[in-house]
């Protein structure tokens, strides 16, 4: 996060991943290969980047292969086994038990990973969040059918696993080392906050 | 070229028809469960995998790549915006008490304050304070907190300004 200066050059390097995903998704829509749709599909993201600019994302994406591939595999298997229990859970003569909205305690201090943490929760079924502490890191998340405190403790667990796969899959080295840490030592640690 | 000839098409048509079930399932789970937040979780979760199940049945079946890249640019959209809108539905539902805490075993959420059992001003109407003698007190001594407050800020402005 070194201070440089902000010229037009530097702005569109920070965008670079959005115009790449821009000029995808517009040779998508057009379903066919041309130059004609790359070129169109540039001059389009630009315009979009720069007439409707987005603050930038601080400290970036750190993509670890291994990491990522776990975090993929776990999500998939979430989806479809929870998929199949909520699915379940609408069908049968007894309906649902009783809910929770549960608070965790998380380990990261970066906007880009909190982010990816809290859709992916979201999008597997069964838990959702609800809201979050930005300040004291917090997330609240509501969990469907929970039988006893001993649910209750597991799905915990489970958040902060999630959690830690986030980390492993798009964090620095910093923020991996800062799963192992204590609340006290993390605090001192820099966070990756949007200012 | 309607049959269903190849092992493809199977596969294509068992996808489907699993995936239009999970969506099934979702319709039944708004229906069922007994509030906001728990129907959300049935319209959004059953049915982001039955659909992305239904898209891989329509790419195996539908020839040509443009549709398939069409078919992937929805289901990515789709995984991206399902999350949000849930969770800014529930996050407005649970503020504004429309939550059945009776069928909640434990709620961390909820401070315990007395802004709680009071109204808050974004309740809807049918909203009654969780305590009504409780919160009638503590609206009072609020109202007093405030008059007070404002008679000490007009006294400071009466102090500073130079007669």
């Amino acid at each position: 996060m070194t201070d440089e200066p902000s010229g037009v050059a530097h702005q569109l390097r920070h965008q670079l991943p959005l115009l790449v995903w821009l000029v995808l998704v517009w040779n998508f829509l057009w379903g066919t290969w041309s130059w004609a749709n790359l070129l169109g599909g540039i001059v389009v993201a630009l315009v979009v980047t720069v007439l409707l600019p987005l603050p930038p994302v601080v400290g970036g994406t750190q993509i670890r292969p291994l990491g990522l591939l776990r975090f993929l595999g776990y999500f998939l298997v979430d989806l479809v086994t929870s998929g199949a229990e909520v699915a379940w859970q609408t069908i049968r003569p007894s309906g649902i038990g009783r809910s929770a909205i549960i608070r965790v305690q998380l380990r990261t201090d970066s906007d880009l990973l909190l982010t990816i943490l809290a859709e992916s929760l979201t999008l597997v079924p069964g838990s959702m969040v609800i809201d979050m502490d930005r300040e004291r890191r917090t997330l609240a998340v509501h969990v469907l059918h929970v039988a006893d405190e001993g649910d209750v403790e597991r799905q915990r667990e489970s958040v902060l696993a999630q959690e830690e796969r986030v980390v492993r899959a798009f964090g620095s080295a910093g923020e991996i080392a800062a799963l192992g840490l204590s609340a006290d030592e993390r605090a001192e640690a820099p966070g990756r906050r949007t200012p | 070229m309607n049959d269903i000839s190849s092992v493809g098409d199977v596969v294509a048509v068992v996808l489907l028809l699993i995936g239009s079930f999970l969506c099934l399932t979702a319709g039944l789970g708004v229906l069922r469960f007994p509030d906001v937040l728990t129907r959300m979780h049935a319209g959004t979760k059953p049915q982001v995998l039955g659909f992305l199940l239904i898209m891989l049945g329509g790419a195996i079946r539908l020839q040509g790549w443009s549709t398939t890249w069409m078919l992937l640019l929805v289901a990515a959209f789709q995984m991206l915006t399902a999350p949000v809108s849930a969770h800014m539905i529930s996050r407005v539902a649970y503020r504004r008490r429309h939550v059945r805490r009776d069928l909640l075993l434990v709620d961390d959420l909820r401070s315990g304050e007395a802004r709680d059992s009071v109204y808050r001003g974004d309740e809807p109407a049918d909203a009654p304070p969780e305590e009504p003698g409780r919160a009638l007190v503590e609206s009072r001594r609020e109202d007093e907190v405030h008059r007070d407050d404002g008679a000490q800020r007009e006294d400071g402005a009466d102090r500073e300004r130079p007669s």
